[in-house]
């Protein structure tokens, strides 16, 4: 069964070309066959090989497969092969377990657009090149499933292509990862002419060996790989796009959010982390900025008016966290909080949708209120995802990924006291800004009228997820709540286990998981403190928000936006307009001297065709002269 | 050895296929000035194969032959439509594509 | 030998000259045929015997029948040309000029000097393996050089015979 394996990104591929050639003949239902089905079919070979994959290879080596020669030139040998181990198959199966439910809800959801066949194309088109991404054997097959995932994200999120701001914000996106893209693609050309290879195995042992610990070149790389990251993963500075990729549908929203895109760029990093073991410095990097992005994001999360911005902000948030564990070197509790994130961001996103899809397409939270009781299985769903979100203690996947990576920055030796602090001032504005949102929308009294709960195949999905946001967390679970080990062991042998400080002991971890229920509890009181309808401070709150400059301010995510206007786009234009002119002159003067010279030129043009004649036989005679002398 | 009485026989004919090409008005004497000078190339690689005892001349000759057949097919149809065109075959006065 | 080659380049020559001088398209081409017969006899004075083969049979049949076809196909340039058919001015030349290759031919086989009509090693062998060995991308070449010339052919006397209807 291991063999199946290109089918899985193959499947989705097969399902985009039959949407792509043959989709304005299908009729709807037919659509949405092909595009579910060719994810859910991928899932269910997923699952198929993951069997084999744990039969065959009881300690989880890797697996590869070859399927042809890509490139074959002197020196350059690239192949279509697919490599299977522990950290490629989790991605796998979060990719087309969430992408077959979020498909499944799109059907619905979309069932009133008119482009239908071409959402699910180029949905199917996403899945596929993400699913390219993770199983790639060399990084130049991973860079077209980089490249792949970075088109799609502009085709989906400038869906609603005849509204001029969403292609704009679908520019942005495109615009902004493209600078992450190319650092990364001088990464890639450094790495090929140090080791004249390509394949990840490969060059991260020849780097090993050749490159020591802090060595220039391994420093280099190092970076070029994490800007590529950043920029794919909305992490400071390259995250502006991230809020604006809201102008697309909702699911698109959660397929990247959740299982495709963002993720990219934590698994870059995990999938080379020999090459970013070599460089120390940037690894404190990747921590810190990671931490920044959290509580950045964080706190614009916290006044947001429109529900999805609310999301987003949240997504590079617990990316954030991520990126922070991935600095720390607890490479497996990043995945797992990748794992977890993936199932309540997509469940988020999808609840959101269908609050959306109820209040027809209203998405502004200071316009919705008291939707408890109309849509009740959306509310608890939300309620569900919101709290694993923030992490609420004991009975959530959130708390059991996020007290990892805190335990991680707290034990970890190549961290430092501050990031944890400020880790954990995250996880407390988590807990705010999640739960301002449930007592906005769910609570307090209706402010519009909405229609009513949603079909089941938008139900389903969201019952899934929320099972599964709820579940989840217990594949690992802390010594000192039970001890389970079944995620760390299962990735133990594609990635190095957590390296812990001397001299820590289980009451330190016992304090520490303490205060990250206390921060997350904190935040959600906070939050019933500060917005529950009938507090006294949320009637005072509602309405001035928008009001103070400094509001302003952190609700355009400090401003980024405008910082890289002044910084980069206006210079820019002012370069153009002004001393363009110098330059303009300078071709001028160039098209002048091209249109004389042609205009003496075209006299030999006689229309003769003995003139031509004699002149080659000229031109000859010269030449031979030449040789003569 | 013949060759280089044979390589100045093949440069005369050049020149005498050059002198007809240019001198000439005829489009079918042109055409047929370059069939001598294609012989008179292909008589030059003969002469050099012989020359130094290899097949490569030949092998050229061969590829003249090929090339001389496309031109000729091609150039006779051209030949033919412009003196259904023109009713001339003055190749002075086919020059409207002057610059 | 020597004194034949000289002779059969003389031929040459002179034939090539006439061709470029005369008036008669159809003169012309007796003239080039003669010379193209006794440039393929120097050929096989080089040793070339399969060029000299290909000489005749090609240039000389294959291509020369060509353009003796167009000739006849310029319709009215042909009728201009009937009246001078037959005046001995215009096969007197190519025949002289003829007769003179015959006369050499015929003495390269009665002067019993058979080394040069003796082929030793078959060159044609050598010749073949060069072609499809080393040099197999120019006869790939060649083919896509054809083809055009078959598709060119083809298109430019089709449109002749659609507008002329």
């Amino acid at each position: 069964m291991l063999s199946l394996l290109w089918l899985i990104p193959a499947l989705p591929l097969a399902g985009f070309l039959l949407l792509a050639l043959c989709g304005g003949r299908l009729t709807r239902p037919q659509i949405a066959w092909v595009g579910c089905g060719s994810v859910g079919t991928a899932a269910v070979t997923t699952a198929l090989v993951a069997t084999d994959f744990f039969r065959v290879f009881p300690e989880r080596e890797s697996y590869q497969q070859t399927l042809w020669n890509w490139i074959d030139t002197s020196g350059m040998t690239v192949g279509i092969s697919w490599y299977l181990d522990a950290l490629s198959l989790l991605m796998v199966a979060v990719i087309t377990g969430i992408g077959f439910l979020i498909h499944l809800y799109s059907a619905e959801y979309m069932a009133d657009d008119d482009g239908y066949a071409r959402f699910f194309a180029y949905m199917n088109l996403f899945v596929s090149a993400m699913l390219t991404l993770v199983l790639a054997d060399n990084l130049l097959l991973l860079y077209l499933g980089w490249e792949g995932v970075g088109l799609c994200s502009y085709l989906l999120i400038g869906f609603w292509y005849r509204e001029p701001e969403y292609g704009a914000a679908a520019q942005k996106a495109f615009i902004v990862t493209r600078i992450g893209d190319t650092a990364f693609a001088v990464g890639l050309f450094i790495l090929f002419t140090q080791f004249k290879s390509l394949s990840i195995q490969q060059v991260q042992s020849l780097a090993t060996e050749s490159w020591p610990v802090g060595s220039d070149l391994a420093i280099i790389v190092a970076v070029l790989f994490l800007i590529g990251a950043v920029g794919k993963s909305a992490q400071l500075p390259l995250q502006v796009w991230l809020p604006d990729a809201m102008a697309g549908p909702t699911p698109v929203s959660a397929l990247i959010h959740a299982a495709t895109m963002v993720t990219a760029g934590v698994y870059l990093i995990a999938r080379m982390h020999h090459l970013f073991a070599l460089a120390p410095l940037v690894q404190e990097v990747i921590a810190v900025l990671g931490l920044a992005t959290l509580l950045l994001a964080a706190t614009s999360a916290l006044v947001q008016h429109d529900i999805k911005r609310v999301l987003a902000y949240s997504t590079m948030s617990q990316i954030g966290y991520m990126f922070l564990a991935l600095g720390v070197g607890a490479w497996s509790a990043a995945l797992f909080h990748f794992l977890t994130h993936s199932c309540f961001k997509a469940l988020l996103f999808l609840a959101a949708g269908s609050v959306i899809h109820s209040l027809h397409h209203e998405q502004d939270i200071f316009k919705m209120g008291g939707l408890r009781r109309h849509l009740p299985w959306t509310f608890w769903t939300f309620l569900i995802g919101a709290a694993a979100m923030s992490g609420v203690p004991l009975v959530t996947s959130g708390f059991y990924s996020k007290d990892w990576i805190l335990w991680s920055v707290w034990s970890s030796p190549i961290s430092h006291r501050w990031i944890w602090f400020g880790a954990l001032f995250g996880a407390m504005l988590t807990g705010l800004y999640s739960f301002r949102l449930i007592f906005r929308v769910f609570l307090g009294e209706v402010r519009t009228q909405p229609t009513g709960e949603s079909g089941l195949a938008m139900r389903v999905p969201l019952v899934v997820l929320a099972f599964l946001a709820l579940t989840v967390g217990f594949l690992e679970m802390p010594h000192t709540l039970g001890n389970v080990t079944v995620f760390s062991q299962y990735l133990s042998h594609a990635l190095p286990t957590t390296e812990v400080l001397p001299g820590i002991d289980e009451s330190s971890e016992v304090r520490e998981q303490l205060a990250v229920t206390v921060a997350a509890l904190l935040g959600i009181g906070l939050a019933a403190l500060l917005f529950l309808p009938g507090s006294m401070v949320a009637s005072r709150w509602t309405d001035q928000s928008t009001d103070h400059s400094s509001m302003t301010l952190v609700q355009a995510g400090w401003g980024f936006d405008r910082l890289y206007d002044r910084l980069f786009v206006r210079p820019w234009f002012s370069l153009t307009r002004h001393s363009g002119d110098m330059l303009d002159r300078g071709y001028e003067w160039l098209a002048v001297c091209v249109e004389s010279c042609h205009g003496w030129m075209s006299h030999t043009q006689t229309g003769h065709v003995r003139w031509y004649a004699a002149t080659i036989a000229v031109g000859t005679l010269m030449l031979l002269g030449l040789f003569a002398l | 050895m013949l060759s280089t009485p044979a390589l100045v026989l093949a440069m005369m004919l050049f020149g005498l296929g050059l002198i007809g090409l240019l001198s000439r008005r005829n489009v079918l004497y042109m055409l047929l000035s370059l069939e001598i000078m294609l012989n008179a190339a292909a008589l030059a690689f003969i002469a050099g194969g012989a020359r130094w005892g290899q097949v490569d001349g030949e092998i050229m000759f061969l590829f003249i032959l090929t090339l001389a057949a496309a031109e000729v097919s091609v150039a006779l149809g051209i030949v033919l439509q412009l003196s259904y065109r023109f009713r001339t075959l003055d190749a002075d006065a086919f020059c409207e594509m002057k610059g | 030998m020597e004194v034949l080659f000289y002779i059969t380049a003389a031929v040459t020559f002179l034939a090539t000259l006439r061709v470029i001088t005369h008036v008669h398209a159809v003169h012309a081409l007796l003239y080039l045929v003669v010379a193209l017969i006794a440039l393929s006899l120097i050929f096989y004075l080089l040793g070339a015997e399969f060029a000299a083969a290909l000489e005749i049979i090609i240039y000389g049949g294959a291509i020369m029948v060509l353009f003796i076809f167009v000739v006849m196909l310029l319709g009215p340039l042909a009728v201009e040309q009937e009246r001078t058919w037959l005046t001995p001015s215009a096969w007197i030349g190519p025949s002289i000029l003829a007769l003179v290759l015959l006369g050499e031919v015929g003495y390269l086989i009665a002067a019993g000097d058979h080394t040069a009509l003796t082929v030793g090693e078959p060159r044609q062998k050598a010749v073949s393996i060069a072609l499809f060995g080393p040099y197999i991308i120019g006869v790939e070449l060649a083919s896509m050089l054809l083809l055009p010339g078959l598709i060119g052919a083809y298109h430019l006397g089709r449109r002749l015979s659609k507008e002329a209807r």
